[in-house]
């Protein structure tokens, strides 16, 4: 279609309903009415404007992208024909709103919804508005398509930044006020949104650092590239000292609320670190991997609970090593008879057992021992030189501690024998194993290894939360660690923490989140797996290998999880014999 | 047999002995339960016709899982999703309007094929969409891929049900005529028991008429046996494959259909269990086989109902229902660690898998 040389209505049509489809999605599921009442730009701008219209700009700016070579004209009119045709649904939602009452079907079709569509004009004046808005929306997103790349990219950036800092405003403004006091904050936020006035210069301030950097920032990496070897250690050391210090005062900076934000993402880039080696390593996808995070929770709270279900009273460092323990025991014994089964159906026995996991912790049949549903409650806080870590400052520093550790542990091993073993295992077992590779010990290094990082996470938690329930341990916590570590990049270890701090991190500070959180994991794994496959920040030798794969038909996908099929089955398929 | 054992390595010895504890458990359980003898006739028979009905249920799911791993070779997750996106849209734009004009009451018949039939075009449309967004793009990749967005598409769909049309509990107005229970050959059977046996076996027959005798069937069946001869011989793989999803996504409907009148309720989460049973029923009957799916189903939906009361009661483990879940993903386990190819499937040539 993008061949012939004319205008065709077809593209525009297409593109136009597919992102009015979205729009109208988000509009019924409740997005865009929780969101709205977030305001970015106050009085201006709220979050929820900015998803509905988001789906409408991007497949404007794609159908621009479909026009003829050279074609400006046609470009413009795809981009707002596309607006325009993606606010129908919207507008047909808005009549249907008015003769019947949709919300006895969709109970988030609500007239503050209705009242976000219309701009508050009332229904037919407002339904020609949002139509106006939306080809309006098209035609710029169409223009952005013109323009040249060096500008382009400017203007985006500063786009999202000052949307991130309007995002966050609540938060920032209020880490500003404890540092520079009340005056600052008035001058940038109002009513915990942007300040009209700041959001254009943040804009202008972003826009033109970006454009800076891409003048100059050639030149930069260039210059670094080109120092002496040992100046290039003294910048990475200083670096990575200072990285340490920031660390060091972290909670000083973000004081309470965000310091318990921080634990809990740690507290899943510990298990992410974890999962990063079973399925990152060494290619064995595990479903069920809270299970191991569940038990070493509960180890925790059975030694150390000061309750009546407590065992041993023991302090927390001591108990530590028994839930990891615990953890590698459990691990041991998944890994032994799933040892043999192909990718595929390893995924679902793992998940098999976490749930088989969560659902004897609460059952009856453990009630006297672990608690049932009523959990186990009064576990010890760690004790430091006789203080209690109550505080999320204080317990920081030691999630922080176990997290360092845990990324060293996997670092090296990244770098030692086993670590490499693992990769060539999940390349190829029949190779790895013709290379003397002895599989049996090597995937149960794996799951052992990957069960104790979680154990760790699990003890780290239930101390942090101080009372457990087995309703923390389903299968959500699971496809959350699943999520980080794709978003991340399979098998890169600052990935799993870029991953915890875009997964857990942000929807724990925009609360409202919180309900669409899993939908938005959803629309994450399909489109990281279409678009991505190597995520935000893949490992040195991901890289390597998609761009020496970049020109074959092999498309672009990672081998981490690529158990061919024809080698990795030993007959264990069977024919479809219907 | 002396082969065998020298054969045996040390995980193989792990593999026995894991294999012999829960047969004399099981075998323990039963009979103490026996010699215990808790429950009369027919409170057991009661629980066989749950099991049969419940059973039937995963059956019809657990084609969709099967037809998709004939063609593909993937397992698709989301397919639980199917079965909860048609019913919970049919009773929520069908059913409840009918029950409060009354139509479900005058017409229950009717009222039922017809959300019957939105419940199967609804799961229909929803898993056609699905394999077009995130499995098609996907088809040559690495076989966990798709297993991935699989995932991903399951929780996208639950999650997106659950912002339509809320977190709570829908009840499903179940009419009149399915209140209360027939008497047949001695046993007092649910109505709704009933209609879900015969139902299941009325779509079973259909499917295999469509599978056997039509001419689609035949290209399903050739696309499942080899997917590049058939393309040579013309067939529109693409297309096949569509339509295979969106076989297993009718039945899911219906079966949809049929857990809404059993449990009289429907929720967004209501189809992630079913989804993981009816893969385990496949897998249990043999993947890729339809009636392995069918008889992999039945006995699934009869063990999880009779096993915790005839297993595990004689151990005397409190609440054993509260366990039944166990005993089907134990079941899944020991199947795909034992006998991976299922009871019906058979042991195939290496390049077929």
């Amino acid at each position: 279609m993008s061949e012939s040389k004319n205008f065709d209505i077809r593209i525009p049509i297409q593109y136009g309903l597919i992102a009015g489809v979205v729009a109208l999605s988000v509009s019924v599921i409740g997005m865009v009415d929780l969101f709205a009442q977030r305001y970015l730009i106050a009085g201006y701008l709220t979050l929820g404007q900015v998803i509905l219209f988001l789906a409408p700009a991007a497949l404007s700016y794609t159908a621009a992208g479909k026009a003829p070579q050279g074609r400006k004209g046609i470009s413009l009119l795809y981009g707002f024909l596309a607006g325009f045709i993606s606010s129908l649904p919207l507008a047909g939602l808005v009549y249907l709103s008015g003769v019947v009452d949709l919300r006895q079907f969709l109970p988030n079709v609500s007239p503050a919804l209705i009242e976000i569509l219309t701009f508050g004009r009332g229904q037919g004046e407002g339904s020609l508005v949002l139509m106006i808005v939306s080809s309006t929306i098209g035609l710029v997103s169409a223009a952005m398509h013109l323009i040249p790349g060096r500008v382009r990219k400017p203007i985006l950036y500063g786009l999202l930044w000052t949307f991130l800092i309007g995002m966050f405003s609540e938060i920032l403004s209020e880490r500003i006020r404890n540092f520079f006091g009340l005056d600052s904050v008035k001058a940038i936020f109002e009513a915990r949104a942007l300040h009209p006035g700041a959001a254009i210069i943040i804009f202008l301030l972003t826009a033109g650092l970006t454009y800076l950097w891409s003048e100059r920032g050639e030149d930069i990496k260039y210059r670094y590239a080109s120092m002496q070897p040992k100046r290039k250690t003294q910048f990475r050391s200083g670096g990575i000292i200072a990285a340490i210090l920031i660390l060091l005062i972290m909670p000083l900076l973000i004081g309470t609320y965000l310091s318990e934000v921080v634990n809990n993402v740690l507290i899943f880039a510990l298990m992410g670190f974890g999962l990063n080696i079973v399925v990152g390593f060494a290619g064995l996808l595990d479903l069920g991997y809270v299970a191991f995070f569940a038990i070493g929770a509960y180890m925790m709270g059975l030694l150390t609970s000061t309750g009546d279900l407590g065992v041993a009273g023991m302090s927390f460092w001591l108990a530590i090593p028994i839930c990891v323990a615990a953890a590698v025991g459990a691990g041991l014994l998944l890994g032994i008879p799933v040892l043999r089964m192909r990718g595929d159906y390893l995924a679902i026995v793992t998940l098999g057992f976490g749930e088989i996991i969560r659902i004897l912790a609460l059952s009856d049949l453990l009630k006297p021992y672990i608690g049932g549903a009523q959990g186990l409650l009064k576990i010890n806080k760690p004790i430091i030189v006789g203080n209690a870590l109550v505080k999320p400052d204080h317990f920081y520093y030691v999630v922080l501690a176990g997290v360092i550790i845990v990324a060293f542990i996997s670092y090296r091993l990244s770098q030692a024998r086993l670590g490499r073993q693992w990769m060539a295992m999940r390349e190829d077992e029949d190779v790895a194993e013709a290379m003397g590779i002895r599989l049996v010990n090597t995937k149960l290094l794996a799951f052992a290894i990957g069960a104790a990082f979680a154990g760790l996470s699990g003890a780290i938690f239930a101390s942090k939360l101080t009372s457990i329930f087995p309703h923390s341990f389903n299968i959500l916590i699971s496809i959350n660690v699943l999520c980080m570590i794709i978003v991340g990049g399979m098998g890169s270890l600052p990935g799993v923490v870029v991953g915890a701090l875009l997964l857990v991190g942000l929807p724990e500070l925009l609360r409202e989140f919180a309900e669409f959180r899993y939908l938005m994991y959803g629309v994450i794994l399909i489109v990281m797996m279409l678009a991505k496959p190597e995520g935000f920040w893949p490992s040195a030798v991901r890289k390597r290998e998609l761009h020496k794969y970049d020109d074959m038909d092999y498309g672009e996908y990672p081998e981490t999880i690529a158990p061919r099929a024809e080698t990795r089955d030993p007959g264990l398929g069977s024919t479809p014999h219907l | 047999m002396r082969q065998r054992f020298q054969d045996l390595d040390w995980i193989g010895l792990v593999l026995w002995i894991i294999r012999a504890v829960i047969i004399i458990l099981v075998i323990y359980g039963t009979i103490a339960t026996l010699i215990d003898n808790p429950y009369t006739r027919d409170q057991w028979l009661d629980f066989i016709i749950f099991g049969i009905a419940q059973g039937s249920m995963y059956a019809l799911i657990a084609i969709g899982y099967t037809l998709v791993y004939g063609v593909l070779f993937m397992i698709n997750f989301a397919h639980g999703e199917f079965f909860m996106s048609g019913i919970m849209t049919a009773t929520v734009f069908i059913a409840t309007p009918m029950a409060a004009s009354g139509f479900l009451s005058r017409q229950p018949v009717l009222a039922l094929i017809i959300i019957g039939i939105v419940a199967m075009i609804v799961s229909m449309g929803i898993s056609v969409l699905t394999e077009r967004v995130a499995y098609r793009p996907l088809r040559k990749a690495p076989r966990l891929v798709p297993l991935i967005t699989a995932i991903g598409a399951s929780f996208f769909w639950q999650y997106y049900y659950r912002g339509l049309f809320g977190s709570q509990v829908v009840p499903f107005p179940v009419p009149d005529i399915l209140k209360g229970s027939v008497y047949i050959f001695g046993i007092d059977i649910l109505r709704t028991h009933m209609l879900v046996i015969i139902v299941t076996i009325i779509m079973l027959i259909g499917l295999n008429t469509f599978i056997m005798r039509t001419k689609t069937g035949k290209s399903i069946r050739a696309v499942a046996e080899d997917k590049d001869s058939a393309a040579l011989m013309g067939i529109d793989v693409d297309r096949t494959i569509t339509i295979t999803f969106a076989t297993g996504a009718a039945m899911a409907g219906v079966a949809g259909l049929l857990y809404a009148l059993v449990f009289t309720q429907t929720h967004f989460f209501m189809g992630f269990f079913p989804g993981l049973k009816a893969f385990t029923a496949a897998v249990l009957g043999g993947i890729g086989s339809i009636p392995g799916a069918a008889l992999g189903g039945l006995l699934l939906g009869i063990i999880e109902s009779v096993g915790p009361n005839l297993f595990l009661e004689g151990m005397g483990i409190p609440a054993p229902h509260q366990l039944k879940d166990v005993i089907a993903f134990t079941m899944l386990i020991l199947v795909l660690i034992f006998r991976p190819q299922g009871i019906l499937g058979e042991r195939l040539a290496e390049k077929k898998a």
